[in-house]
């Protein structure tokens, strides 16, 4: 239908049903957000008069895209609304917004001093200071920074032994994995080995940029989305997917570089997918197995990060972790955490953060998991830092519940 | 990834067979392009208004109805939704311009009247202060034509302040939240308000999570608390949808959200996969399928100047050749277009060239030759054929 639409994001089939806004995460915690509606599809019309009536207000939304995901009209709300603070907006991101939204430039300086750098952060008198100088919200658990970085250890440890694969794949670690949790990327380069896959890395990735679009910074983003857009194609010009074990980077590369940036990344784009796609669907047409530990046993609950609700993704990952025979699966009821990447750490949101995400903690406290599994590295802090229960990527999961020799050996 | 069956439209229709699906332990994935017209809902659902006649090829002649109309409130009751009414008998509710409408099933906080019947002496109704989807002066206009006296009020509850803050966003979903955990300050402040009124009218704005807010407020007062819709969102149909996506996921069903349909692979009389928007390449398989995929608002039919349309799978269409024929220039009049939809054999299976696709049915109202407007039977027609479908496969 939308052939005969050529309004930019679908505005022009909003029919105003307010369906958005009565999904919505912010609007009910924060009533300085104009809502979905408003400040997408009406806000517009008025945009596209006069700039005048560009709102600031339109800071408050976390591009968390449940609006898009439940408008019956196609009509892609959060992406007007984003657009527009990029074509309107007159505030410079603050210092504090810079440092938050610099996630891999932040960790490339503090990783080399990472136990002094946690230290300091995991001090209430840093947290204090940061909270009065900075606005960083003294509430909020710091990622810890890893003393060695991922790339590090996959040259190190990792790179000889991936030459004896024939199969391989390209690997999109992302900030989080290089700097603050390189297990994940071991864990992804174990599960990809045993079954049969050899991991490569890309030619120098930049972060993905998602927090230099939530925090105003366009140039930046640009740059980085260019960038990235020449080594995934690269990688996708030799024929290899490009994994990844973020939902965020994912969709944030696949979909928000040519809907916001304008970069064409139709060189890789179809070759860019979660590593949990990737595998489900070679275990589905039975080109690969899996053989898991016969004592694996634990109780998981699935929380859909926003990213992964609009990716419509989350098929794969739950369908993988109910493959593992020792596992007790519920699916967490969809619902934002409410950190939104750098969002929840700002001193003025911290209270609507918690909020947002309150329906979520609640669920998982009634269903008192062993653990929550989740494909996004914030949705990962902001709910082990509420609710106490450990999170766990679908990645990690599997390279602890599979009898890896067992599945290499399948696998030859 | 393979399923069962798979739904394509997560509406009333789609969810109803997926949880009778579900029952039958069905492995069933529902895809949604967005939410549904549960969020328009006017707290009931209509299957046939009074004294008219089911025509000729309508959806009715194709089940056992009465079976079917006895066992909704069950159904829905077994997934958590309570549903009153009579099954083979119209009530009659207050709407939001104040006359009387026919359903035969009503959700929680619609009272059942019967037909004209008055609702009281004096009635008293209440509106939050700055609420503008609750038109009181509409309701009270229809009921002093009925003989009861009205009294308007709107009040400033300090729960509602943040709210009132941005008025754009003082919607009913929006108080309903508030109103979940505050909903004893209004009762207060009614109680100090209510003089010799014998009914007492809010909005419906309660009760978005569970109904126990409703029966509270009803348990409040001594005299009758009736709630009227409100425009959209609606509240009580919110609640359904929720409820019923809620039970359909946690009995195992897949719901793929905000994603559509982009082609269909049939070979041999028979659907064999579908590709969506959010999946790519990724094949989704099944050996039944359900279109569910509405009317034109959601785009399950469409038209061009010349044609009536399934986008979909090029299904038959019902439609009369020649534009003018497709509507009455009297705007009140019925519509020949409301009228249109997909073509079926006598048990729901889809018709294409003429021949019926062996493993795709048609429920709800892609139908066409329901007539929904007309006969009020649009409600009906998604559920009643939802069941029977289900119960086919």
């Amino acid at each position: 239908m939308q052939e005969y639409t050529l309004s930019a994001h679908n505005f022009e089939e909003c029919m105003k049903c307010t369906v958005c806004t009565a999904y919505c995460p912010v609007v009910p915690v924060n009533p300085h957000y104009p809502g979905p509606k408003q400040a997408g599809p009406d806000g517009e019309r008025l945009r596209l008069k006069d700039p005048y009536f560009f709102d600031e207000a339109l800071k408050y939304c976390l591009n968390c895209k449940r609006c898009e995901v439940v408008c019956p009209s196609g009509v892609n709300v959060a992406d007007i609304i984003q657009s527009a603070r990029i074509k309107y907006s007159k505030s410079k991101p603050k210092l504090r917004d810079r440092i938050l939204a610099s996630t891999d430039f932040m960790g490339s300086l503090a990783r080399p001093f990472a136990p002094i750098v946690n230290g300091m952060t995991g001090l209430g008198v840093t947290k204090s200071v940061l909270d009065a100088t900075m606005a960083i919200d003294k509430h909020r658990t710091f990622p810890k920074y890893a003393g060695k970085g991922f790339e590090g250890w996959f040259k190190r440890s990792a790179a000889a032994k991936q030459t004896s694969f024939e199969k391989k794949v390209a690997y999109f670690h992302g900030c989080y994995v290089n700097y603050n949790y390189p297990q994940l990327g071991k864990d992804f380069v174990t599960v990809m080995n045993a079954i049969g896959y050899g991991v490569e890395l890309l030619d120098k990735e930049k972060c993905c940029a998602v927090a230099m679009i939530s925090n105003g910074m366009y140039d930046g983003a640009r740059k980085h989305a260019a960038h990235n857009e020449k080594v995934l194609g690269k990688a996708a010009g030799k024929g290899l997917k490009i994994l990844t074990t973020s939902s965020t980077c994912t969709f944030t590369m696949r979909d928000e570089y040519h809907e916001l940036l304008d970069i064409d990344n139709s060189s890789y784009r179809d070759n860019l997918l979660l590593a949990t796609k990737f595998i489900y669907e070679l275990v589905e047409s039975g080109k690969v197995k899996l053989v898991f530990k016969k004592d694996y046993k634990a109780r998981m609950a699935y929380h859909t990060p926003c990213h992964m609700e609009k990716l419509g993704w989350g098929i794969f990952s739950i369908g993988l972790l109910k493959m593992i025979p020792g596992a007790e699966f519920t699916l967490l009821p969809s619902n934002c955490c409410g950190i939104a990447g750098t969002y929840g750490f700002k001193k003025e949101n911290y209270e609507a953060s918690q909020a947002i995400g309150k329906p979520l903690f609640d669920e998982i406290a009634k269903v008192h998991p062993d653990f929550v599994a989740c494909d996004c590295e914030t949705c990962k802090w902001q709910i082990e830092m509420s609710t106490g229960a450990p999170v766990k990527n679908p990645i990690s999961i599997l390279a602890e519940a599979l009898d890896l020799e067992a599945t290499a050996a399948a696998n030859k | 990834m393979k399923f069962d069956t798979i739904i394509i439209g997560g509406g009333l229709a789609g969810l109803s067979a997926g949880l009778r699906l579900r029952e039958k332990g069905q492995e069933v994935a529902i895809i949604s392009s967005g939410e549904n017209a549960l969020h328009f809902s006017s707290g009931s659902f209509g299957v046939l208004n009074e004294g008219a006649a089911v025509p000729e090829g309508h959806p009715y002649t194709k089940l056992n109805l009465s079976k079917y109309l006895g066992e909704v409130i069950p159904f829905f009751g077994k997934h958590g939704v309570e549903l009153h009414g009579d099954p083979m008998k119209n009530g009659w509710r207050l709407t939001p311009t104040g006359s009387l409408k026919e359903a035969r099933f009503f959700m929680e906080e619609t009272d059942i009247l019967d037909k004209d019947e008055k609702i009281g002496e004096k009635a008293l109704i209440v509106n939050f202060l700055g609420f503008m989807d609750f038109n009181t002066s509409f309701i009270a206009d229809g009921l002093e034509k009925m003989g009861t006296a009205v009294r308007l009020e709107a009040l400033r509850l300090s729960s509602m302040d943040r709210l009132r803050e941005n008025p754009s966003e003082m919607r009913s979903v929006n108080i309903a939240r508030v109103m979940d955990s505050s909903w004893s300050e209004i009762v207060a402040e009614i109680k100090k308000l209510l003089k010799d009124e014998d009914v007492i009218i809010l909005p419906q704005v309660f009760g978005l999570k569970d109904t126990a807010v409703i029966k509270s407020i009803r348990d409040s007062f001594d005299v009758k608390v009736m709630f009227v819709g409100t425009m959209p969102p609606s509240v009580p149909g919110i609640r359904t949808q929720m409820q019923l996506k809620k039970a359909f996921e946690s009995a195992g069903g897949t719901i793929l959200m905000g994603d559509s349909v982009v082609s269909a692979k049939i070979d041999g009389g028979k659907v064999v996969s579908l590709k969506t928007k959010n999946l790519g390449d990724h094949d989704l398989f099944a050996d039944t399928f359900i279109l569910a995929t509405g009317g034109y608002f959601s785009k399950g039919i469409a038209a061009t100047p010349e044609k009536v349309f399934e986008p979909l799978f090029g299904l038959d269409v019902l439609f009369s050749e020649g534009r003018s024929s497709w509507y009455d220039p009297d705007f009140y009049s019925p519509q020949a277009f409301m009228d249109f939809g997909v073509a079926t054999d006598g048990s729901f299976k889809a018709l294409k060239d003429g021949e019926p696709i062996c493993n795709l049915y048609a429920i709800g109202s892609v139908l066409g030759g329901s007539g929904a407007l007309k006969l009020g039977c649009g409600a009906g027609v998604a559920i009643l054929s939802a069941l029977a479908v289900a119960d086919s496969i």
